[in-house]
């Protein structure tokens, strides 16, 4: 369930909301759930409000550790 | 889309598809359930079975909460709109679901039911805000990931003294569901659940954090991945999960790191906490009676809650007696295995539970997957 | 004798009441200060309840299809209902390879409904009309009570003529052959959803709206084997294509990664939890074709201004089941289905 995506914000807005930026539709959301957000953060978002910061340097190794998968065994590149 | 598209690669998946190829056991079966109804979706939308070993079995399990949303609980949103005069704001998935009498969200639209679509609890807050002479019920689903935004209406409403506005509180719990499952009647039966790891929900996790998996990776002796939405993050925590069973561990890991910690969101919680509290017992349609599985609106919030407020009674509505909707969301039926699918059951005039949604483990097959049954034909 | 004053109707301020359906004069004078003047032609000069045509040359048939219109809102990025009435029926008439020649046109509207709207719809319908070279020549109109209309509906009828010999048909598709789409889906549908007030978000998709038999006569030509054209509408890319599954009794295999999506139109479609290939199109074109054809269609469709991001999509094949399948980007496989009801934004 739980359909949520990773946005960059882009605006911060009084009364804890934000504009949010994914692929070059905005949308006014709610950071009411999270504290420290900056512009240029990505949240992700659910039913219009920031569950939680991304960290991008974990996605990064996420990204890293599935590439390299591909690239272990006999050696070769996916 | 940063961080979208990258986890959709399809480079990478091939590279994921041959490194899970190597390490699967030759003889060995894995079974593992993705709890979670979005993972459900991703894996029939992006064809992620298609890059999985034969020997790696994909069960959809019970976490799409419109899917296990008794009938009874859509009755009385509907009451509350046609008997009470009440503006009923819903999400849009519980819309179509076929309730009693004939009728839906949809259909009760049709005969003058004031029944609104939203996109955020903000939404019909909003609305209450617009129409004070008008009494507005924001109809609560879902599981850990949109609670916190419910108990963030209803404490504004407190603050801002609202009277016109209540909540019709579905709200739902994770773990208890998959303890439902692992203590499913063929658990009894079998002595063992024929499941060798669960992905873990993506979203549901960012807001109450790895650790409370624990207790199924211990008590169980099942592993446990939490992974993220895309279609990678999927293969990859198939991996993970692979190497789990082939070590004989059984432990929480977690694939999304990016957005998961083993905390979760504490103010998230928090709030969650302050406006709600736990149902003794709640019925699941498929799964039946699973206790402390549920939500209810605390006391001191009790001028919100729409079951006070209206003075409205559950009355439990049953499904047909051919449906397997329950084996199926506990993982030990297919759903060309029952006798409804694909004949009487279908997404436009499903049956059950697992038909009513697009994640639901019928509804999915049935859109994305039936090509692969023969002789299914298509019809229009 | 003296002429009677008639006052003029105040398309500022004014509004639609129900005299104007009436049948007397109120109707008299919206239909000529307001239809009349944007559409005029031989035809409605002259007044009569019917146009009179000319018979098609000879070895020519003729082509007719009809339309309602109901969107909503009626001003949207892109366009509105009166471009849109136009360009719907012309289009249909365009996909069987007739050369659209004469349109016909219904108003319903609800009583209070704004002149000054009005106006702005009529000229918008009046200026679609006259780029694509086809006349209005006939219409009605009617009114009705408040709270029975959702401010204006527009029905059109096209009426076309196909040349001899010519025949496209959504039966006519053969395992082997090319499926080509236009340019890029889903565009009209999210245009819609943006507006809606209750999912609004910002962005600067516009609807692909267009009158698309100039387009199409280039497919034509380009393809001599050409199997059929269609215009996906409601129901998106996904409903035409099963469409010409079932008439042809045969499969359909897409490639993902070749189908062309806005990346605007892809973000809006992740925001509701929305698949591209179930949203309605109002400008683009389905082309079937043998194999050797598809790389000629492609590039003359490319050369046209409205089909600049045509794309050789998939294959027909043999299925007796009728399925369309894909490939995904992802590098699996699944169905592409028709969507069951009205495509709603998903929480889950």
């Amino acid at each position: 369930m739980c359909l949520a995506i990773p946005t960059r914000v882009v605006e911060l807005l009084p009364g804890n909301q934000a504009v949010v930026d994914l692929g070059g539709v905005r949308k006014t959301i709610s950071l009411e759930l999270v504290d420290d957000v900056a512009v240029g953060d990505y949240v992700i978002v659910h039913v219009g409000y920031a569950l939680t910061r991304l960290d991008p340097e974990e996605a990064a190794q996420t990204l890293a550790l599935m590439a390299e998968a591909g690239l272990a065994g006999d050696g070769q590149a996916a | 889309m940063k961080y979208v598209d990258e986890f959709r690669d399809g480079g990478i998946a091939r590279g994921l598809a041959a490194a899970i190829a190597r390490e699967v056991q030759p003889g060995r079966r894995y079974a593992f359930m993705e709890f979670c109804g979005g993972h459900t979706h991703a894996i029939s939308r992006y064809g992620v079975a298609d890059l999985l070993p034969a020997q790696v079995r994909m069960v959809h399990g019970p976490g799409c909460p419109v899917c296990v949303l008794p009938i009874g609980r859509i009755d009385q949103a509907i009451r509350l709109a046609l008997d009470a005069g009440a503006i009923v704001c819903t999400y849009g998935d519980t819309l179509r679901v076929p309730a009693s009498a004939g009728l839906s969200m949809l259909r009760a639209r049709a005969r003058g039911a004031d029944i609104r679509m939203i996109y955020s609890a903000a939404d019909a807050l909003a609305l209450a805000q617009q129409v004070p002479q008008r009494e507005v019920v924001f109809f609560a689903i879902g599981f850990e990931t949109t609670t916190p935004p419910t108990a963030l209406v209803i404490r504004q409403a407190a603050q801002l003294g609202l009277g016109n506005f209540s909540v019709l509180c579905c709200h739902v719990l994770t773990p208890a569901a998959i303890t439902a499952i692992l203590e499913s009647p063929e658990v009894r039966q079998l002595g063992s659940v024929p499941l060798d790891g669960f992905i873990g929900p993506a979203h549901v996790s960012t807001v109450i954090g790895s650790r409370p998996y624990a207790h199924f990776a211990e008590e169980y002796r099942k592993p446990v991945v939490i992974a993220g939405f895309e279609p990678l993050d999927v293969m990859q925590a198939v991996r993970m999960l692979v190497r789990q069973v082939n070590e004989g561990r059984a432990e929480v890991e977690n694939e999304f790191t990016r957005a998961v910690t083993e905390d979760g969101n504490l103010k998230a919680q928090a709030r969650v906490s302050e406006v709600f509290e736990l149902r003794r017992e709640f019925e699941w349609r498929g799964l039946g009676l699973v206790p402390y599985s549920a939500l209810r609106i605390r006391p001191g919030f009790a001028a919100f809650d729409a079951e006070v407020r209206f003075g409205l009674d559950y009355r439990p509505v049953p499904d047909h007696p051919s449906c397997e909707c329950g084996a199926i969301l506990r993982g030990v039926r297919t759903p060309v295995e029952c006798k409804l699918f694909g004949t009487v059951c279908t997404p436009e005039t499903p049956m059950g539970s697992c038909m009513v949604s697009s994640e639901g483990a019928c509804a999915a097959h049935y859109t994305y997957g039936r090509f692969r049954d023969i002789p299914i034909t298509a019809e229009a | 004798m003296k002429k009677a004053y008639v006052r003029p109707l105040d398309l500022r301020h004014g509004s639609v009441d129900l005299s104007h359906g009436g049948g007397g004069r109120a109707m008299v004078q919206l239909i000529a200060d307001v239809f009349g003047r944007a559409f005029d032609n031989e035809w409605l000069r002259r007044g009569d309840d019917g146009a009179v045509l000319p018979a098609p040359a000879p070895g020519e048939r003729l082509v007719v299809a009809t339309d309602a219109h109901v969107v909503s809102p009626l001003f949207f990025p892109g366009g509105d209902i009166g471009c849109l009435a136009v360009h719907g029926t012309l289009n249909d008439v365009a996909v069987m390879g007739a050369r659209p020649l004469y349109l016909a046109a219904a108003f319903i509207i609800e009583e209070g409904f704004p002149l000054a709207d009005l106006s702005r719809l009529v000229a918008s319908m009046a200026a679609a009309a006259r780029e694509a070279g086809v006349p209005v020549v006939t219409g009605d109109t009617k009114v009705v009570e408040k709270g029975k209309g959702d401010g204006l509906f527009i029905a059109t009828t096209g009426v076309g003529a196909l040349p001899g010999g010519r025949d496209l048909s959504g039966a006519n598709a053969r395992p082997g052959d090319a499926v080509i789409v236009s340019g890029t889906v889903g565009d009209h549908g999210m245009a819609i959803m943006a507006q809606r007030e209750n999912l609004a978000f910002d962005s600067a998709i516009r609807s692909d709206t267009a009158a698309l038999h100039g387009l199409a006569a280039v497919a034509i030509d380009a393809a001599p084997g050409l199997r059929l054209l269609r215009d996906p509408t409601r129901g998106g890319l996904a409903a035409t294509l099963n469409e010409i599954a079932q008439q042809s009794a045969a499969g359909i295999v897409l490639d993902e990664g070749a189908i062309p999506v806005d990346p605007q139109v892809a973000a809006a479609c992740e925001f509701l939890g929305l698949d591209p290939l179930n949203i309605a199109n109002e400008g683009k074109l389905i082309a079937v074709c043998p194999a050797g054809e598809a790389d000629a269609l492609v590039a003359a469709l490319r050369s046209h201004p409205l089909g600049a991001r045509a794309a050789c999509i998939g294959e027909v094949i043999a299925d007796e089941h009728r399925f369309v399948q894909m490939r995904t980007a992802f590098g699996g496989r699944r169905m592409v289905d028709w969507l069951a009801g009205e495509q709603l934004p998903r929480i889950c």
